[in-house]
């Protein structure tokens, strides 16, 4: 028993030593329990955000109104899908599967990004979307490239060239309705208004309010705080909104001369976690449809492995 | 216009219309397939189709006035002057019922393709040589999961031969021709489709076989497109993809 424990502080030791290093933890390495649970947490909540994110995007696909803009949109929308699968077999590696990790996500015992329990309710949010959500999701990202976990890691390198891409196209449908007519313009301004704040929130609460955050640091889950990464978009953003026009809503956003950042009213918590909690727009509404459409296609799935069983007897 | 240049205007907007209603209804899809692996690969041959469509339609504007756009021809046409076949404006149904659409429709894209590619006018050529290695794909994807789903199940059994049942009526519709088939056919710069009925037809008997399912007997078919005579379902599809140009016209988007 004692030879044990020792043992455990012996490999943890190390596995920290390596952490501070910077060397990579990988899936065959020792690792504490606890750390790989975290990283299902939330390497499964990032992929399940990649899917869940299709749907309010997918809500547009069909109403887009060029065939360049539809083209964009659906390129788009696959690529959280292909983001979506990778994430799911990064997290493979740490001993789950994607179809309990499914599971957990329809029970609700898995978390996705709550921006995405907003509805789009014009086209502009499909701007907006890309813009803010996935120019917040790089900012975050890149950040995770950083982390300790090399799949994790690798995974985010990989994915962030793709937001890139996808941060521009939504600026430039916010750039082309802002150069556009009354309505076009009252519509990005109306999204804006909309998406600003959710924006804000998806790097998480402050970092004396975040439950994971000091244990996350210290294993390089994460390696900047909420605060930093927030302020970090902000800076970014403001300047591209004025820059076509926009006008933030928040009449409190002052620049400091001093620190160079700009500053925004205290964020509304108490909506944060009330979406958090289940009682967003959607959330309801995200669940359900993932849930209908994977029952539908369970025959689909069924079939497709009888078929390939009877393949293998075959050969 | 004279009229080679009417017919190949008209010519196009039918292989145009054909793959943007296709692929429009394939992006119905998005966020619903049965696995993700799947949603992606509908969405995939979606956004090939309305690639298709995009180049068919932007040479359809070479004939007409100067500041006509693929996406005029796309958005601001209504639903007597699409001349798709009524086949791929029919509604996906489930998972089975989508993959015999796309399958009936991509073995026939596949055959036409491949006569276009020696048409004697060279953008056609050109769009239908580089269009087949897409087309071979979509084939292989939807024959692979009718031969899966027929040896599956015998719910996909059921299901698959239900949807070949089912959309045979509408299948004869992509074989029809007019006036302008005749002129562009003495031109060389098309065939007669009746030519690649038979080829069309071998290929669905060869891949309904493996699949263990019948060859439908319904002799019913319910033809039109070409005329703009279409099913209730095209007016929808149009409503909805049309929505945001019809709302705001002359906005830049
Ligand atoms: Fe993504
Ligand atoms: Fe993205």
């Amino acid at each position: 028993m004692q030879k044990n424990e020792s043992s455990i502080s012996f490999l943890e030791k190390q596995f920290q030593e390596k952490i501070n290093n910077d060397i990579k933890i990988e899936p065959k390495d020792w690792m504490p329990e606890a750390y790989r649970n975290n990283l299902i947490r939330q390497m499964s909540q990032h992929a399940h955000s990649e899917i869940i994110g299709m749907q309010p995007e997918g809500n547009w696909v069909l109403r887009a109104p060029t065939l360049r803009a539809k083209k964009i949109l659906l390129a788009k929308i696959q690529d959280e899908a292909g983001h979506g699968l990778y994430l799911y077999s990064a997290t493979e590696t740490l001993g789950i599967d994607r179809k309990e990790m499914i599971e957990q996500l329809q029970q609700g015992k898995a978390k996705y990004s709550s921006i995405f329990n907003y509805p789009t309710l014009n086209w502009a949010d499909i701007g907006a979307v890309g813009w803010l959500v996935d120019g917040a999701a790089i900012v975050n990202q890149t950040m995770l490239a950083r982390g300790s976990y090399g799949p994790y890691s690798r995974a985010m390198l990989r994915i962030c060239k793709e937001e890139g891409f996808h941060q521009r196209q939504g600026y430039e449908i916010m750039a082309k309705m802002m150069a556009g007519n009354a309505s076009q313009k009252e519509m990005a301004q109306d999204s804006l208004n909309r998406w600003w704040e959710p924006s804000l929130m998806m790097f998480g609460p402050h970092d004396s309010e975040s439950t994971h955050s000091e244990q996350s640091m210290k294993w390089k889950i994460k390696v900047e705080s909420n605060d930093n990464l927030r302020q970090r978009f902000i800076n970014k953003t403001v300047d591209q909104a004025h820059h076509i026009g926009l006008t933030i809503p928040d009449k409190n956003l002052t620049y400091n001369k001093e620190t160079r950042n700009w500053e925004i009213s205290p964020i509304n918590w108490e909506e944060f976690w009330n979406v958090v909690k289940g009682n967003g727009p959607c959330n309801r509404q995200r669940i359900a449809h993932h849930t209908k459409y994977h029952n539908e296609g369970q025959w689909v799935r069924e079939a497709a492995l009888v078929f390939a069983k009877k393949e293998m007897e075959i050969q | 216009m004279n009229s080679t240049n009417n017919a190949l205007y008209n010519y196009c907007l039918r292989l145009a219309d054909n793959n943007l209603i296709l692929g429009q209804r394939l992006a119905e899809w998005c966020s619903q397939g049965p696995t993700l692996e799947e949603d992606l690969a509908l969405t995939n041959i979606s956004l090939d189709l309305i690639g298709q469509a995009e180049s068919f339609y932007e040479f359809a504007t070479t004939f007409t006035e100067a500041n006509c756009t693929a996406d005029d021809l796309a958005f601001l046409r209504s639903e007597r002057e699409f001349v798709n076949n009524v086949l791929v404006e029919q509604p996906n149904g489930d998972f089975a019922y989508t993959i015999m659409k796309q399958f009936l429709f991509s073995t026939f894209a596949k055959h036409l393709y491949t006569a276009l590619a020696n048409s004697s006018n060279q953008t056609i050529c050109g769009l239908a040589t580089k269009g087949l290695k897409e087309v071979n794909y979509h084939y292989m994807h939807s024959s692979q999961w009718l031969i899966r789903l027929g040896n599956g199940t015998d719910k996909s059994k059921e299901k698959i031969q239900f949807a070949a049942n089912d959309l045979w009526c509408f299948t004869k519709d992509m074989f029809e021709m007019n006036s302008v088939d005749t002129l562009l056919i003495e031109q060389n710069i098309t065939i007669n489709l009746s030519t690649i009925y038979t080829p069309w037809k071998n290929d669905i008997e060869q891949v309904f076989k493996i699949a263990t399912i019948d060859l439908p007997t319904d002799t019913n078919k319910i033809i039109g497109g070409i005329k703009g005579i279409h099913t209730e379902h095209l007016g929808h599809i149009l409503c909805e993809m049309q929505y945001l140009q019809r709302a705001h016209p002359g906005a830049k988007w």
